[in-house]
C-alpha cells in the first residue's frame, strides 16, 4: 500500500512557506449544547504534517469538537482558528456514520469527484484534468481497484478509503476523521492508520482522528488530545497517558497500565485516591 | 389517436413525464417518496378550495403544494421528515374535506383532479405546464451537484459548506411545482407512480448518476406514451396503464438487480466457469 501512496504527487505546501504551519488552534473553547456543557476550556493546536489522536470514551465530546472545527457548532466561549481557511473545502472531513445505500447509482469515483466540485452550482462537465485528479487520489488511498464499483456495495474499509479520497481531493491542510476505525476489523483498521500516517507526512497535512481506543494509533501518533467529561488535555503520548495526568483529567483515580506495547486505562480504587477529594 | 384534439394530450403528458423523470431521480435518491406522495394528495385540497371560491384550480394547487412544502421543511429535522410530512398531509386533507363539504360541484371535477384528465387537455393548459416544467428542470440542473451530494451523503455535503437545510427546502419546492403542473394532467394519485417507478428502476440498470437520471426520463416518457396509446385503443382509463407500466419498470429493475447479484456471487457457477476458461 505504501507504494500506492507513493504515486501521489509530492504536493508542495500551499501558501507562503514562511508562514506559520499551524493548521488548527483552539483557545479556551467551551461549547454548550441544549444547556449542557459539552466541552470546557479546551486549548489545543495542530501543525501541518502532525498526526493527532482525539481520544475519549463515548459521549466525551469528540464529535462535537470535530463539528466545532468544521464550523457546524458555535463555541459559547473561546476562539477556533483554522489559519489556512475556515470551513469549506480547506478542511477535509470523514464523518463517523457512513450509510451509503447499496442501490444508489453512484460509483466510488463519482463520490470522490464530488469532493472536488460537489459544492459548485450547475451540472458541470468534468474534463481530463478532473478525471486525472480523481484517478490519482483513488490510487493514493489504494482505492483504484474498486473505482468503478457502486460505492454502496463496497465493504466498510473500502468505503472508508473512498471517503478519505473524497476528503483529500480538494487538497486540504487539515483532515478530520470521526471514529474511522469503529467499523473496521483490526487488519483494515491498521491499514487505514498506516495510510493516514503516510498521507500526513507525504502531503504535509495535519490529521485529527477520533477514536475511543488509542492503541491502534500508538505507533503513528505525534500527539494526543484526550477528552474526558468535556475537559481536555493534550501533548505527547507519554505526557498525556500517565496515571497522574489522566487522574487529574477524569477527576478521579485512574491507572494507566502499559503492557506488551499496549496501553490500558482502568479506574483505580477510591481508597487510594491521593489526587482528588471527590 | 394522433388526431388534432389529442395533440395537447401528447404534449402535456410528454412534458409531465420529462419533469417527473428528473425530479423522481432525486426523490428516490433522497428517500423523499413520502413527501412526493403527500404533496400531490394534499394539494388536491387546494384545488377543491379554489373551485369553492371560483378561483383558478392551478392557483389553488400551487398555493397548497408550496405551503405544504414550507410546512414540511419548517417542521422536519434533517434527514427525518416523515412525521412532519404526515402532519402536513393530514392538515391539508382535512381542509380538503372541509372545502368539499361546502361545494356542490362534486363528482366529475374532483374525479379529474384525483385521476387526471389527460385525454381532455386544452391548448391553454399546455403553456403553463411547459413554463412550470422549465422552472423545475432549470432548478434541478443548477443545483445538480450540491443536491446530489446532499442526497447521497448529507454529512459530507455539510462539511463541504453546502447548506443542507436549504437543499431540503429547495427540493421540496421543486416537488411542489411538479405537483402543481402535473396534477391537472395525470391526477394527484397517479403522478406518484410516474415519480417513483421510472427512477427506482433506472438505478438497477446503471451506476452512473447522469445516466440514471436520463434513463429515468426515458422510462417515464415510455410510460405515458404507452399509456395514452393503450388507453385510446382499449377505452380503459389511462391511470390504470400509467400505474401498471410504473410497476413493470420497477419489477424489471428488481429482476435486473437480482440477476446482477446472482452474476456477482454465483459460487458454483463461477467455479465451473473458472475451471473451463482460465482468466487471461
Amino acid at each position: 500500500m505504501g507504494s500506492d501512496a507513493d504515486a501521489s504527487r509530492p504536493s508542495p505546501p500551499i501558501g507562503a512557506p514562511s508562514a506559520t504551519n499551524t493548521v488548527l488552534e483552539l483557545d479556551d473553547v467551551s461549547v454548550s449544547l441544549g444547556g449542557r456543557t459539552v466541552l470546557e476550556d479546551v486549548s489545543f493546536s495542530l501543525e501541518a504534517g502532525e498526526f493527532c489522536g482525539l481520544i475519549g470514551s463515548n459521549g466525551a465530546g469528540k464529535t462535537t469538537l470535530l463539528r466545532l472545527v468544521l464550523g457546524l457548532v458555535t463555541p459559547a466561549r473561546g476562539t477556533v482558528r483554522t489559519p489556512l481557511g475556515g470551513r469549506g473545502p480547506k478542511i477535509g472531513y470523514v464523518p463517523q456514520k457512513i450509510s451509503l445505500e447499496p442501490d444508489m447509482p453512484l460509483r466510488a469515483r463519482d463520490l470522490v469527484a464530488l469532493g472536488l466540485d460537489g459544492h459548485r452550482l450547475g451540472p458541470g462537465r468534468r474534463g481530463p484534468a478532473q478525471r486525472a485528479a480523481v484517478d490519482e487520489m483513488l490510487e493514493a488511498v489504494g482505492a483504484a481497484r474498486f473505482a468503478e464499483a457502486r460505492v454502496g456495495n463496497l465493504s466498510g474499509g473500502e468505503q472508508q478509503r473512498v471517503m478519505i479520497a473524497h476528503a483529500l481531493i480538494s487538497r486540504p491542510r487539515l483532515l478530520l476523521l470521526d471514529e474511522p476505525l469503529a467499523n473496521l476489523d483490526i487488519r483494515a483498521g491498521q491499514e487505514v492508520v498506516r495510510l493516514l500516517a503516510h498521507i500526513a507526512a507525504e502531503q504535509h497535512i495535519g490529521i485529527l482522528l477520533s477514536a475511543h481506543d488509542m492503541n491502534p494509533l500508538l505507533p503513528v501518533m505525534d500527539r494526543i488530545l484526550y477528552l474526558a467529561a468535556g475537559r481536555a488535555v493534550s501533548g505527547s503520548t507519554d505526557e498525556v497517558v500517565s496515571t497522574e495526568t489522566l487522574s487529574r483529567l477524569y477527576g478521579q483515580r485512574v491507572e494507566v497500565i502499559r503492557t506488551h506495547g499496549r496501553v490500558i486505562v482502568v479506574a483505580g480504587t477510591d481508597a487510594a485516591d491521593p489526587t482528588h477529594d471527590f | 389517436m394522433f388526431a388534432g384534439y389529442l395533440v395537447n394530450t401528447w404534449e402535456a403528458a410528454t412534458i409531465v413525464a420529462v419533469v417527473a423523470g428528473v425530479a423522481g431521480f432525486f426523490i428516490v435518491l433522497r428517500g423523499a417518496a413520502f413527501a412526493a406522495h403527500a404533496l400531490p394528495n394534499g394539494a388536491f385540497a387546494g384545488a377543491a378550495g379554489a373551485t369553492l371560491i371560483g378561483a383558478n384550480t392551478i392557483l389553488g394547487l400551487g398555493v397548497f403544494s408550496l405551503a405544504g412544502a414550507a410546512l414540511i421543511a419548517a417542521l422536519g429535522r434533517r434527514a427525518r421528515q416523515d412525521v412532519a410530512t404526515a402532519l402536513t398531509i393530514v392538515v391539508m386533507l382535512a381542509s380538503g374535506d372541509l372545502f368539499l363539504s361546502r361545494t356542490s360541484e362534486y363528482a366529475p371535477a374532483i374525479f379529474a383532479l384525483l385521476f387526471g384528465e389527460v385525454l381532455g387537455i386544452s391548448s391553454g393548459q399546455v403553456v403553463p405546464t411547459a413554463a412550470i416544467a422549465a422552472v423545475c428542470v432549470a432548478a434541478v440542473l443548477v443545483l445538480y451537484r450540491p443536491l446530489l451530494l446532499s442526497s447521497v451523503a448529507p454529512d459530507l455535503a455539510e462539511a463541504q459548506g453546502i447548506d443542507t437545510r436549504f437543499m431540503d427546502l429547495a427540493f421540496l419546492v421543486v416537488i411542489a411545482l411538479v405537483t402543481t403542473m402535473a396534477v391537472p394532467v395525470v391526477g394527484s394519485l397517479l403522478i406518484f407512480s410516474l415519480l417513483i417507478g421510472p427512477p427506482a428502476a433506472a438505478r438497477a440498470f446503471t451506476d452512473r448518476p447522469p445516466v440514471a437520471l436520463g434513463l429515468s426520463v426515458v422510462l417515464a416518457l415510455l410510460s405515458v406514451w404507452v399509456s395514452i396509446a393503450a388507453s385510446f385503443e382499449t377505452n380503459l382509463p389511462i391511470g390504470f396503464f400509467v400505474g401498471a407500466t410504473g410497476a413493470v419498470w420497477y419489477l424489471a429493475g428488481h429482476v435486473r438487480t437480482a440477476w446482477a447479484g446472482h452474476a456477482r456471487h454465483p459460487e458454483p457457477a463461477r467455479a465451473r466457469r473458472a475451471a473451463r476458461t482460465p482468466r487471461g
